[in-house]
């Protein structure tokens, strides 16, 4: 198959149409703009149905009527207009709707600035909305990787009956790089017996609601919802480590700060320190074995963001006071420099090789 | 001897949580009546978002959707959008619809999508204990309005059906009261013209239906009728204020 | 022209109570019966004479709760 150099927001568009998706409700918000902008050129070529929403809170309200109805759709969208989504998304992972959710993050909190952020771990993670929900949160750190991510979250959409949330940062968003379509599915998905259709007068109505007035039946359906949580983490755990077994420290990153943490790492290793990378793909679940499995004699582990700090309170409770943790971040919209990670792994080593 | 009138099938057995004498009964009844009369019961996807009226999805004999407060618009049209041949309905309160929803339902007028609003106006929150809601009138009190709605600090009661109508993809809207067996029957006439409009996918229709809340208000259903006719019609004028043009 | 005669039906433990129909009946023919309650702790609507009803079925179109069947003979 030949491979097509997309810029990362029209990629996200093209695997969606691969992958079957024929709706889109979205909003123009910066750094994503390219993503509504392309669905509106070729989902309508596809067959699908493209609407500009007056407002982010009106299309993923668009989202959940169109899920409900058995579509497989998408929403995209960028942290302030995520945040707008969070009533949406409750009602969604209450209803047990499928759908792929995309977030290219940008500087806040607030308005914040539009330069490439990774402020929304806590957002995606915790839920974000109100009540204990979880939903699948995948965060690709090249523009192939976004494609096969934003492809296979249809499936798992699908198949766990959730919201998937597909967490990119304004760089992720804006390069470009070669990609080609895989749309092999994994997954066998059951047949969407549940969507509102119409009866056809052959069996009762199908209802698609998250109220439940009788608490004892809510407890019920929060029993059943924190069940798929428990296998999705069972399944859905995704990690990619490169040497935490004998190196001397532990980089931990996930997105494109990934991999400013690995030319960090060839930088250090031409200087003789030996470091590790443990990067998350699955952010939600988040794939604690893989810090457990950290070799005894590792001095650090140290967590790089493009925030304040949030994916690392996942990397604590992973760690569970076994090793030190270390945390550099730059938010605002400003992106780490490999040196600077390199000052502070040898910081943090005092020297040590 | 011939049966003249008996319960429609377009309401299941359930029996209705809803206050005596509350209108949304009667409403139900003439929504659930319509879709049987024009055949599309089972073909029917209904949206009802937060208010009284929340359970709808208990009452109305079709496939439902329950909505977000004020979003049933759009949720409306994410439904119309994936099935364009089934027929799609929404049924909002005053608070739902003309507060928190008001983005929603202008832009579903302005984009002219094909399904149909059902929009009960009571002029208070219900479900909530009786607010002030945007459409309660100058004076009336309510429990967010202890010493009647003023105008300086609050405006106007909002005439949504007006506004609307201004818009262009908004092909039918006409309002109508519910106090008078009568009204009732111009009611019932406005509701099938309203979804035929969708029928024949001539645009956006909604049709405003004066109400009554009789626990908020703090009177008898029957005083209730009685207050609708001499404080909010004089307000809301019943009336067609936009229907399509003749078919070429 | 001979009047129409109507027979009403009413699912008693259905109504509310509300007196709707009460008021709404040309021949005023419906009452609550204040001496008991239904199922549901109301004083049910019903109708003594019944020889007088003219089926207008103003009755039924006006109440919220289904509780009436009209019947024109």
């Amino acid at each position: 198959m030949t491979k097509v150099l997309m810029k990362g927001n029209e990629a996200v568009g093209a695997a969606a149409i691969a992958a079957g998706c024929r709706f889109f409700f979205g909003y123009p918000i910066t750094p994503q703009n390219e993503i509504p902008e392309y669905m509106s050129r070729e989902l309508e070529k596809a067959g699908g149905v493209f609407v500009q929403a007056e407002s982010e809170v009106a299309a993923i309200n668009m989202v959940y009527g169109a899920s409900g109805s058995g579509a497989r759709v998408m929403t995209s969208s960028s942290s302030p207009g995520i945040a707008l989504k969070q009533e949406g998304i409750s009602y969604i992972a209450g209803a047990e709707l499928p759908c792929v959710i995309v977030d290219m993050m940008r500087g806040g909190p607030g308005l914040g600035s539009i330069q490439p952020a990774q402020g929304d771990y806590f957002l995606a993670t915790r839920g974000g909305g109100n009540g204990d929900y979880r939903m699948l949160v995948l965060a690709p750190a090249n523009v192939q990787e976004l494609v096969d991510l934003v492809i296979e979250g249809f499936d798992l959409a699908d198949f766990y009956r959730s919201p998937v949330m597909i967490l990119g940062d304004g760089m992720i968003g804006q390069m470009m790089e070669p990609v080609e379509f895989k749309t092999e599915t994994k997954h066998d998905l059951p047949v969407k017996d549940w969507a509102t259709v119409g009866t056809g007068g052959k069996r009762k109505p199908n209802i698609i609601n998250s109220l439940y007035l009788q608490a004892e039946d809510l407890e019920n359906h929060n029993i059943k919802l924190q069940k798929k949580f428990a296998k999705m983490r069972e399944n859905e755990k995704r990690v990619e480590t490169y040497n935490t077994k004998d190196a001397d420290l532990v980089l931990t990153a996930y997105g494109t700060t990934s991999r400013i943490a690995k030319t960090a790492i060839s930088k250090l290793e031409k200087e003789g320190y030996k470091v590790g990378l443990i990067r998350p793909i699955s952010l939600y679940p988040f794939p604690n074995e893989a810090y457990e499995e950290i070799g005894e004699n590792v001095k650090a582990v140290l967590t790089i963001e493009m925030s304040a700090g949030q994916m690392i309170d996942d990397v604590r409770l992973s760690l569970n006071g076994k090793i030190p943790t270390y945390f550099y971040g730059r938010t605002g919209g400003m992106v780490p420099t490999p040196e600077e990670i390199v000052d502070k792994v040898k910081e943090i080593l005092g020297g040590d090789k | 001897m011939a049966i003249v009138f008996e319960k429609t099938k377009g309401l299941t057995d359930k029996p209705t949580h809803y206050c005596p004498g509350c209108t949304h009964g009667i409403i139900h009844r003439l929504v659930a009546e319509a879709m049987v009369e024009l055949g599309v019961l089972d073909n029917a996807i209904g949206v009802a978002p937060v208010g009284c009226s929340v359970l709808a999805y208990d009452y109305f004999n079709c496939d439902m959707q329950q909505a977000a407060h004020g979003r049933a618009p759009a949720v409306a049209t994410g439904i119309k959008r994936v099935h364009p041949d089934n027929f799609v309905f929404t049924y909002q309160g005053d608070g739902d619809l003309a507060s928190i929803g008001t983005a929603e339902i202008v832009h579903v007028a302005h984009r002219g999508e094909k399904f149909s609003t059902i929009f009960v106006n009571n002029a208070i929150y219900g479900m909530t204990g009786g607010q002030m809601a945007p459409t309660t009138l100058i004076g009336q009190k309510a429990t967010t309005s202890p010493y009647g709605r003023d105008e300086a600090t609050t405006g106007k009661p909002i005439r949504m059906s007006e506004m609307l109508a201004t818009i262009d993809g908004a092909a039918f809207v006409e309002r109508v009261a519910v106090n008078t067996p009568a009204n009732i029957r111009k009611a019932k006439k406005a509701i099938l013209e309203c979804f035929k409009v969708q029928l024949e996918g001539r645009g956006f229709g909604i049709v405003e239906v004066l109400s009554t809340c009789p626990t908020n208000w703090g009177i008898t259903p029957v005083e209730a009728m009685k207050w609708l006719e001499n404080n909010m019609i004089p307000y809301y004028p019943l009336g067609n204020f936009k229907k399509p043009g003749e078919v070429e | 022209m001979a009047k129409a005669k109507g027979n009403v039906t009413f699912e008693e433990d259905l109504c509310k109570g509300c007196g709707l129909c009460v008021t709404v009946c040309p021949v005023n023919i419906i009452s609550l019966d204040k001496g008991r309650l239904n199922k549901k702790g109301y004083y049910p609507a019903g109708i003594e004479e019944m020889d007088k009803c003219i089926a207008c079925v103003n009755c039924a179109t006006v109440c919220p709760d289904l509780v009436i069947t009209v019947e024109r003979l």
